[in-house]
């Protein structure tokens, strides 16, 4: 596993927002809501927030620099991931007739960019107060060589072997997520995913850490 | 600057009291209650395999049977009665709809609150197109919370001399926590002839004294050029807002509760060591302040174990 670090309260004008660090991966996400719908067409149930996430990478964030469209097939499928994803955690039914945006930006691409914008997208949240039912961690694997392998980064990843990308929520042990774009056997793909799990709970200890210790210094603070 | 960080690194920590920070959690934090006593569970909390878990970021409060999470950055929660500071976002028929850092927008009818004239009648067809003259788009606006419509929708009312259009001064939005419920939000403070206004869903308005009833007159006076000289702002409480609004923003960034009290402090501390308006922001002014409330907090301490 990288090295992990996050870091909360980066965007002074959002509501929560994160940096977080998965080795030479690097993410800002910010959250803005619950607010006023914006556009009314979207809000399906008016119970229930309505959540919206996108997904950028920055020009500069891979080795080459590339102008990239914004609505591009990739960006758009992630968005919808990370969407998904923090859904399911999110309990929207407590903030009804409003939105939650989520912002994620990459700034530093080295492999793993859907997971370390959910782990922030998740910092973000809980720094914004917005109820969750639990924290939601993700972490990639793969498999090279018959060796499974935790959290793969950009050289790893394109040397085209399969990549699981697995969300979990953390402490009720419910898989949020789950995406490989190859073929493996059933077995290994057990080991591969038991890893995973693995890595993302690690996460989730690192998350609630940094969590407990920024609600501590904002009570403290307080006085 | 180095050196500045580490300081006030350090008097951070030396603010900390151990036992406060206890009953801090975490979202999906387990919160230990009693089994037997039957425990009501409140906001921030669900219930999870027979377990209390909560699912905000905040500190455990516990009243008799009650146990819920006060969340600390969060959006404003309105209770009625509170009084507030919102931005006009629109003119809708027969109502404003304001911005004040809830989940949806607040919604004041022109029926909720005082006519300019003082007079209590029907509101007519006139009034309504006149709708645009009492208060336009991005208007400051201070009100109060009337309640919740039958459709969840929140709304507010106006219907004293002292509520309505803020002008000549500075809107501050700080986080909502920073500002606890009060008998009084409305300040005036003789000394600078400033209003100051801190409003419970973290906006806070510093505006030069405004004298109440005084309205009318000046529906009267706007337009003559003259009178609108007069009506000047003078230099010298222009500084005064500037000061105290940058003590306001000096105390939100630290975290610190906003009270009168500890915002004229900080504007007096400024004024006695000679930092300029403009310094204030910068790191020397950050510290100094840090010190003086950690100082300050130390005297409470010491005070209540004397009283004891």
């Amino acid at each position: 596993m990288r090295q992990l670090k996050g870091e909360i309260g980066v965007v002074a004008k959002a509501d929560g927002s994160a940096l977080f660090e998965m080795g030479n991966t690097r993410v800002i996400a910010a959250v803005y809501g619950p607010r006023e719908v914006q556009n009314k067409g979207q809000q399906v149930n008016s119970k229930e927030a309505l959540v919206r996430c996108e997904y950028r990478m920055a020009e500069f964030s891979t080795g080459d620099r590339r102008r990239k469209p914004k609505g591009d097939r990739r960006s758009t499928e992630i968005s919808l991931v990370i969407r998904q994803t923090m859904e399911a955690s999110i309990l929207t039914h407590l903030m009804p007739r409003s939105q939650i945006d989520i912002f994620v930006q990459v700034l530093q691409a080295d492999g793993g960019t859907r997971s370390a914008c959910i782990n922030a997208a998740t910092l973000a949240l809980a720094d914004a107060g917005i109820p969750m039912r639990d924290i939601v961690t993700s972490c990639s694997a793969g498999y090279l060589c018959s060796t499974p392998l935790l959290d793969l980064n950009y050289i790893e990843d394109s040397a085209g072997g399969p990549d699981v990308t697995v969300g979990i929520l953390a402490k009720m042990d419910k898989v949020t997520l789950l995406q490989m774009d190859a073929k493996l056997p059933m077995d290994t793909f057990e080991n591969v995913m038991e890893l995973a799990i693995e890595g993302c709970k690690a996460i989730a200890n690192y998350i609630r850490e940094v969590l407990l210790e920024n609600t501590k210094r904002l009570e403290c603070q307080r006085g | 600057m180095r050196d500045l960080q580490l300081s006030l690194n350090q008097t951070r920590r030396s603010l900390a009291p151990a036992a406060a920070s206890a009953a801090a959690v975490t979202v999906e934090d387990t919160i230990p209650v009693n089994d037997e006593d039957n425990i009501l569970k409140g906001h921030g909390t669900s219930d999870q395999d027979g377990e209390v878990v909560a699912t905000l970021c905040g500190v455990v409060e516990r009243v008799n049977k009650l146990v819920y999470v006060r969340a600390l950055r969060a959006r404003y929660k309105p209770e009625v009665g509170d009084i507030i500071v919102g931005r006009v976002i629109e003119i809708a028929p027969k109502h404003w709809r304001l911005e004040i850092n809830f989940s949806q927008d607040a919604v004041l009818m022109l029926s909720s609150m005082n006519l300019p004239d003082g007079i209590q009648r029907r509101r007519t067809a006139v009034d309504e197109l006149n709708m645009r003259s009492i208060f336009e788009e991005n208007d400051v606006i201070c009100a109060d919370v009337r309640g919740f419509q039958h459709d969840r929708s929140l709304h507010l009312q106006a219907r004293s001399q002292k509520y309505g259009k803020l002008e000549r001064g500075q809107l501050l939005i700080v986080p909502a926590y920073l500002v606890k419920r009060r008998k009084q939000h409305f300040h005036h403070l003789k000394q600078y002839d400033v209003d100051l206004i801190l409003g419970c869903n973290g906006f806070v308005w510093v505006g030069e004294h405004v004298v109440v009833g005084e309205n009318t007159n000046k529906m009267e006076d706007k337009p003559s050029l003259s009178a609108e000289v007069e009506n000047f702002t003078p230099l010298e409480t222009r500084k005064h807002i500037c000061r105290l609004a940058n003590a306001v923003r000096v105390l939100s960034a630290l975290g610190f509760t906003l009270t009168v009290e500890l915002i004229i402090d900080t504007a007096e501390a400024s004024v006695s060591s000679n930092v300029e308006i403009n310094n204030m922001l910068g790191a020397e002014f950050y510290v100094q302040t840090a010190e003086a409330e950690a100082m300050r907090r130390a005297d409470l301490l010491r005070k209540k174990s004397g009283s004891r």
